[in-house]
């Protein structure tokens, strides 16, 4: 019964890809995009009956359908491993995946292409289910490496504009980095303990005494390496913000609530081996840290809608981290659930905002679509309160206990968070501000044309502002519904629940004074004095460092691009060269040879008589010397 | 070994032999109409028989000169096609110079 309904949860969606990839276009556009909501919204169908059977039970349900390799002591089978934490991921990437799904059906409509869009959507989905539930690293990869390739197409959707096509290539390839160093922990981790199931690996690592701790650790810093291309943590995160070039569902979809979530959920299932490995987690801490503050200070001055949403990711996803690598487990994963809900609704919200001004992306020339847009704008406000962590809303309680958790290990990576929460509050108003207040800045055309997106595309972003709002109610600081689910899970050591003291609430009180702090620089700098970014040739001093990002990509380009593309000019100009004149030498030779081999067949039986002849006291001569 | 090799030696028609070889490359090199090609190549055969025969009756073996029948009959064959394809050529292009053999050539 549970091996059918997770074979149904993992294969409606291929189901729906398949039938859109070769059947797609003939369906029409409706109907493909009705199978491919329809899938997914299966897939969550029995993904929630699952939820309540594990709330039930508290055991997890493992699933093995065949060997799949078997060599002497090394066995890896494929099988499906659904605990607390896979099902919660199962859950939100179902569920909103279904919400986007439905998103995308509206939002693509005018896309020649749509068949395609969902195929993709549809795959991408399969991938992720198949790298939650499955049962072994190896099982996980595999979703691991489909969810790189469908990002990979779905990046690249638009794929007559060059621009786009670059940012897909820099994904794939960013995210192979990190894969490479994913593999290599797989490759230690089976080497040292025959085994990559996670439940075996859990006994093998936690029952082994006199642990190899040196290549525990390499193999926990080559996981987190993995983890990093794929939650574009430093230094491997450039390729998020480029990503954006993919229609916005897919940002929403891939960049908010499930991909970029992939690198969280490997270290969270990973857990007994960070923990035993705390050098690294403090590696983890720091990256978390730095990254959360680096892609905030770049986010307070773009000017792109959806690059300000995506530097914000980077950030939160550094907030993660930053919890991880306390060992803060349930925390980390508190925020990835409230995090999917408000950057799933403020990346659709922004959708709604392109899609109603046609295309126009630039927040400089957008302003006053109050009015125009009620419904966006309100569900992407709430979206905003929760991601700038005012009280109530959802981010409130999440980032407020990674800031507690950072404050009780770590003072400096608390301030570093704290200023990075600052200055999240900070650039969502300020993009919140120059959208939706004040006079409308783009072309009378537009304007004319300004309206309300959709009921296929405002009921997702109410849905998902609800969830923003409320989401935080699964883990409340004294009475925390997620902790007690996902107890069983960790060990007692990473589980600590912080009693409300004066510390806490001062904390507390910090966190929203500062959110508070950011909004109103953000409302005195763009309402009271009504000030627009300048234009990208007057951006001077530091925010012009900011603006072009620190000028990493010119430093990559710099460091590993410039050299690469030198070698391989001098492997094309000279080393290619060389072999093809040897091996084409090796032609022209026997060409050369067969024509003068031509001439001696002239038809002259004179000649060939005397070659007769020739051969014959050759033969002779040989034999007399011989002796 | 009361017969007439004792006498000459079989060294002489050893020497004889040869040359008559000799003679007959000479002749299949030189000359260019082909029946006298065709006659050097039976100088040469009949002097490699009068060797087999030189040979044969040196070692009292009646072998050698069994095969001098077969190199005769062989010979004789060769010669009767030879000289058929030479007639034809004849009519078709008047002339049996090997030169113009050549335009046999595929």
């Amino acid at each position: 019964m549970d091996t059918n309904l997770a074979l149904v949860l993992l294969l409606t969606p291929f189901l729906g890809f398949l039938i859109n990839i070769f059947f797609g276009k003939s369906l029409g556009k409706s109907v493909s995009g009705i199978i491919g909501t329809l899938s997914i919204v299966a897939s969550f169908a029995v993904a929630i009956s699952f939820f309540l059977q594990i709330n039930q039970t508290q055991k997890p349900i493992s699933i093995e359908l065949f060997d799949w390799i078997q060599i002497s002591k090394f066995h890896v089978s494929f099988g499906f491993l659904l605990d607390q934490l896979s099902i919660l991921w199962l859950l939100f990437v179902t569920g909103i995946g279904s919400l986007i799904h439905l998103y995308s059906i509206s939002y693509m409509h005018d896309d020649e292409n749509m068949h395609k869009f969902f195929a993709y959507l549809n795959l991408f989905i399969f991938f992720m289910i198949s790298l939650v539930v499955g049962s072994n690293l190896l099982v996980m990869f595999i979703g691991w490496e489909g969810v790189g390739l469908c990002s990979y197409l779905l990046i690249g959707f638009w794929h007559k504009n060059q621009e786009y096509n670059d940012a897909a290539k820099k994904a794939f390839i960013m995210n192979r980095i990190g894969d490479l160093g994913l593999l290599i922990g797989i490759f230690i981790l089976g080497n040292m303990f025959s085994t990559l199931d996670f439940a075996s690996l859990k006994t093998a690592i936690e029952g082994t005494k006199n642990l190899d701790t040196y290549w525990l650790s390499i193999a926990a810093l080559a996981l987190f390496i993995g983890a990093c291309g794929k939650s574009a943590q430093i230094p491997l995160y450039t390729w998020l913000p480029d990503a954006m070039a993919g229609p916005t569902p897919v940002s929403a979809l891939i960049h908010a609530a499930t991909m970029v979530t992939a690198g969280i959920f490997m270290v969270t299932r990973m857990h007994f081996l960070f923990d035993l490995t705390p050098e690294i987690q403090t590696i983890i801490a720091v990256i978390g840290g730095v990254t959360s503050l680096v892609a905030a200070t770049i986010g307070l001055v773009q000017t792109d809608i959806k690059k300000v949403l995506a530097y914000s990711t980077v950030s939160q996803l550094g907030l993660m981290f930053l919890a991880l690598g306390f060992g803060a487990y349930e925390v980390a994963v508190f925020h990835v659930i409230t995090h999917a809900f408000f950057k799933a609704c403020l990346f659709l919200g922004s959708g709604s905002v392109i899609h109603g001004l046609h295309g126009e992306q630039d927040m400089r020339k957008m302003g006053g679509l109050k009015k125009a847009m009620p419904i966006t704008f309100w569900t992407m406000l709430i979206a905003s309160l929760a991601i700038s962590g005012v009280p109530v809303f959802s981010g409130f309680f999440s980032k407020d206990e990674i800031l507690m958790t950072a404050f009780h290990h770590n003072i400096p990576l608390w301030v570093v968070g704290s200023v990075a929460s600052i200055m999240t509050a900070f650039y969502m108003f300020r993009l919140m501000f120059l959208t939706f207040f004040k006079d409308f800045r783009g072309t009378e055309e537009q304007k004319h044309h300004l309206h309300e997106s959709p009921a296929l595309i405002t009921f997702p972003l109410i849905v998902l502002a609800i969830l923003a709002a409320i989401g935080g109610l699964i883990s409340l600081p004294t009475d925390s519904w997620l902790n007690g689910y996902l107890g069983p899970l960790f060990s007692q050591a990473a589980h600590e629940e912080h009693a409300l003291g004066t510390t806490e609430y001062m904390l507390m009180g910090i966190a929203v004074i500062g959110g508070l702090v950011g909004i109103g620089i953000a409302y005195a700098k763009y309402i009271s004095k009504h000030e627009i970014p300048a234009e990208d040739s007057e951006i001077t001093g530091v925010s012009k460092v900011l603006y072009n990002k620190y000028y990493i990509d010119e430093l990559y380009d710099a460091i590993f691009v410039a050299p690469i593309n030198s070698l391989s000019k001098l492997f094309r100009d000279y080393v290619e060269t060389g072999i093809s004149s040897v091996v084409f030498g090796f032609g022209k030779v026997t060409s050369e040879l067969s024509l003068q081999g031509k001439k001696l067949q002239n038809g002259s039986v004179g000649l060939y008589l005397f070659a007769f002849v020739l051969g014959l006291c050759a033969i002779i001569s040989y034999l007399f010397l011989a002796q | 070994m009361n017969n007439i090799l004792t006498q000459i030696g079989i060294e002489n028609y050893i020497f004889l032999c040869v040359t008559l070889f000799c003679v007959g490359i000479f002749g299949v090199l030189y000359r260019r109409n082909a029946i006298i090609v065709f006659m050097s190549i039976e100088i040469m055969l009949n002097a490699v028989n009068l060797l087999f025969v030189a040979f044969s009756t040196y070692h009292q073996d009646t072998q050698g000169q069994v095969f001098v029948f077969f190199s005769m009959a062989v010979a004789a064959a060769e010669v009767a096609v030879g000289l058929a394809i030479l007639v034809s050529i004849f009519r078709n292009i008047g002339s049996i110079s090997i030169d113009n053999l050549k335009n046999l050539k595929g």
